[in-house]
């Protein structure tokens, strides 16, 4: 069978879409995308440097993913900076939840959410928070902005548009071998 | 390609350009009728479409404001969602799957053969399937079909092979690559399937059979038809003699047109189509044209939906190649033995990873989920499809509040699952499970109902004007110059996926009309 290779795909077309239309600048600044440099929530227009690193935790804990760097959370999570300069009642929305989140981190484990060890931990905090509009609208955010980044398809196995590839009558749609004969 | 004048008062006008309005818009021009479709929604070209969920979703999708109420959760999860549907030049039939079947003969009849079953609103329709029989043979021909009129089935891919193999080994032998509106070979001046796995978001092949690529334009080089995109139909006028004289409608600028009509056909999808009528109320027709039964927007229904993923060991890649190809119809058959009444059945379905995401489990995060989502190249998928019991109360109504941009207030669907559709889903999820349990699978997710796709009912045909709105051909019982021409008139919704049917009423009616006009009863 044809399997996909997981590997970012870094052929110049797909690299000159991704930097139009999804990662942050910091992110490709730093060549491949696959670090981060530390510096990128520095430049956000509404919301704090700390409350923005709380998001892409909060990202991650939400959807975790241990084989996506943190470039693709933060490219997911960061719009919400823009929506919070725009809106102020997106920002009190989010700095009241993040604000909440910290307290109850802090009431709990004597540190901010972001500095809680062990995921299971702040899963418990995020779960206290689940019925709020912040953790809802963060959450369903998120299934989208996340899930929708064309570059992580391939390390989902999942291999995108096709037509332009010539459909998949010659790329394996029936090359399953591995099925018991009945 | 015509264009007629607003105040010709000799035209068929059809609201939606579906698998019913564009059918019905194709078949009347070839017939020399002169007609006009007023769609709502923009013309794409097949170029335009992308393969790409979410982009195609912004693309063609219905995503005007509606409101949802009930015990289903679609409710919960997609509060403004309740149907994953089109608003584009050809209707649905851009997104849907090209699964093309007949109902059986009983499916006709359920109040006669399922009994009475509390809670639901069973009644037969006026019309049998002998009667049906030529105009599915048509449809079929018109559609290409496979496995009718000697075409091929499809190749089956990865995902078929592994539901079929499953299916066999837990004694299923109905099981094959569907009778599909996809071209297995060239037919129609349309190409053969080239698996690329994005049926839903508009066939880039032109393989698929839709009225955008395969009826609409056939009917404007006739000259006799004209359709008139980013035109939404508000309103129905009527005469004081009570026969339809029109349709006011919203052009591309937003501009109030009223559009002069001998004939008005409906044609907008189960939810629009009850919501025009009801908003076309007036002091001769206080509840609703054509409502006199008080059954306009009631009965609606959705199909029990509901889908099965298995992960196995090894990769299956199910996404690849022509997405709904495959069908087990061992379970679509009547036996109350199972513990309900009425059929199903089970058809290949992949998503991607956006849909995948957002449609696997609503709301669900953490790691559960999360391991889910990572076990996708391993996955096999189904689509469950059943048929639902019609209850009055499932219904379209207009919300008392909120309105679109056109000050139209939007529809209303109200949704509970009844118990025969609760316990026909829960044997499909455990005959689903075992299927892939049966080839190895590790896991698997019983998946629950997606937006629908399969929308029914909510103009119901009837013999006895009290029972329901249209008569056999679709002609409202009220007005005689009024007629529905989508699933709207479903009297029930059988096991099987719904377009085939329609088409064939809308070919069926395309004659009647087509005779009455003639005879000039109408
Ligand atoms: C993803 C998907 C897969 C599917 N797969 C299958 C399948 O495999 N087999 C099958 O049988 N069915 C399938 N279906 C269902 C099928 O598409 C529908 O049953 C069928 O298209 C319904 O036909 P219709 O004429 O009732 O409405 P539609 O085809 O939805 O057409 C209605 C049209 O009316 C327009 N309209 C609505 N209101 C107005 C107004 N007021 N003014 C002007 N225009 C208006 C809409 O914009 C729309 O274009 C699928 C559907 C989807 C979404
Ligand atoms: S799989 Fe076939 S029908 Fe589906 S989009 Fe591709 S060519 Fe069209």
């Amino acid at each position: 069978m044809r399997e996909v290779d997981p590997r970012r795909q870094v052929s110049r077309r797909n690299f000159l879409q991704s930097a139009a239309v999804a990662a942050p600048a910091a992110a490709l600044a730093t060549g491949a995308g696959l670090s981060v440099d530390e510096a990128w929530a520095d430049t956000a227009a509404a919301l704090s440097p700390a409350e923005l690193k709380t998001l892409v935790k909060v990202a991650r804990d939400i959807y975790p993913h241990d084989f996506l760097a943190d470039v693709y959370y933060i490219t997911a999570v960061k719009p919400w900076d823009g929506k919070a300069a725009a809106d102020p009642a997106v920002k009190a929305m989010l700095s009241e939840g993040v604000g909440r989140l910290d307290a109850d981190a802090r009431s709990r484990h004597k540190v901010p959410y972001a500095q809680v060890g062990w995921e299971a931990d702040r899963v418990r905090l995020l779960a206290g928070i689940e019925h709020t509009d912040f953790f809802k609208k963060i959450r369903s955010d998120l299934v989208v902005s996340l899930y929708n980044q064309p570059e992580i398809w391939p390390k989902f196995g999942y291999e995108g548009s096709s037509a332009d590839k010539g459909g998949y009558i010659d790329r394996g749609f029936n090359d399953i071998d591995w099925l018991p004969k009945v | 390609m015509a264009t007629f004048d607003l105040n010709d008062d000799g035209l068929v006008v059809i609201v939606g350009s579906g698998a019913g309005g564009g059918t019905l818009g194709t078949q009347l021009a070839l017939k020399g009728i002169r007609t006009v479709i007023l769609e709502a929604g923009a013309r794409h070209n097949m170029e335009d479409f992308v393969n790409d969920e979410w982009a195609s979703f912004a693309q063609l999708a219905w995503s005007d404001m509606r409101t949802t109420s009930g015990s289903w959760r679609v409710a919960r999860d997609f509060p403004n969602l309740p149907a994953w549907i089109v608003k584009a030049v050809g209707g649905s039939t851009v997104h849907w799957a090209g699964a093309s079947l007949r109902f059986e003969e009983h499916e006709f009849r359920i109040r006669d053969a399922y009994g009475a079953l509390p809670g639901a609103n069973l009644l037969d329709w006026p019309i049998t399937l002998a009667e049906l029989e030529p105009w599915y043979a048509k449809a079929e021909d018109r559609m290409g079909v496979t496995r009718t009129n000697g075409i091929p089935g499809l190749p089956g891919n990865n995902n078929f092979k592994v539901m079929e193999a499953g299916a066999k080994r837990v004694g299923y032998s109905q099981v094959h690559t569907g009778r599909m509106a996809i071209n297995s070979r060239e037919r129609d001046d349309r190409g053969s399937c080239q698996q690329i796995g994005f049926c839903f978001q508009g066939c880039k092949s032109g393989a698929k059979w839709s009225t955008l690529i395969a009826e609409i334009p056939k009917g404007e080089e006739t000259g006799n038809l004209e359709v008139r995109p980013n035109c939404m139909a508000i309103r129905i006028e009527h005469d004081a003699a009570g026969k339809v004289t029109g349709v006011v409608y919203a052009d591309e600028k937003g501009t109030l047109q009223r559009q002069k009509a001998r004939i008005v056909a409906v044609a907008g999808n189960s939810i629009e189509s009850p919501r025009l009528l009801l908003n076309s109320a007036s002091s001769l027709f206080p509840d609703g044209l054509a409502n006199s039964s008080g059954q306009v927007g009631r009965n609606y229904m959705r199909h029990m939906t509901g889908s099965v993923y298995g992960v196995f060991e090894r990769s299956v890649h199910m996404y690849r190649g022509t997405t709904m190809a495959g069908i087990i119809r061992d379970e679509a058959h009547h036996d109350p033995k199972r513990g309900f009444v009425a059929g199903y059945e089970m058809e290949t379905v992949s998503l991607g990873i956006p849909f995948m995401a957002a449609f696997l489990n609503p709301g669900a995060w953490g790691r559960t989920f999360t391991s889910a989502m990572e076990q996708y190249p391993r996955m096999a998928g189904m689509w469950l499809v059943g048929e639902d019991m019609p209850q009055e109360t499932n219904r379209i109504t207009l919300d008392p509040a909120v309105k679109d941009k056109f000050g139209m207030p939007v529809a209303s669907v109200h949704y509970d699952d009844h118990p025969n559709d609760v316990a026909m889903r829960n044997h499909a999820y455990q005959q689903g499970a075992a299927i892939y349990e049966a080839v190895g699978a590790t896991v698997t997710y019983p998946t629950t109902p997606y937006p629908s796709t399969h929308n029914m009912g909510t103009n119901r045909m009837s013999a006895k004007p009290r029972d329901g709105v249209v008569n056999r051909f679709g002609q409202t019982h009220d007005v005689k110059n009024l007629f529905v021409s989508d699933g709207s008139q479903f009297t029930s919704g059988a096991a099987c996926n719904p377009t085939l049917t329609i088409v064939a009423l809308a070919l069926r009616q395309a004659d009647h009309i087509a005779g009455a006009m003639q005879r000039r009863e109408i």
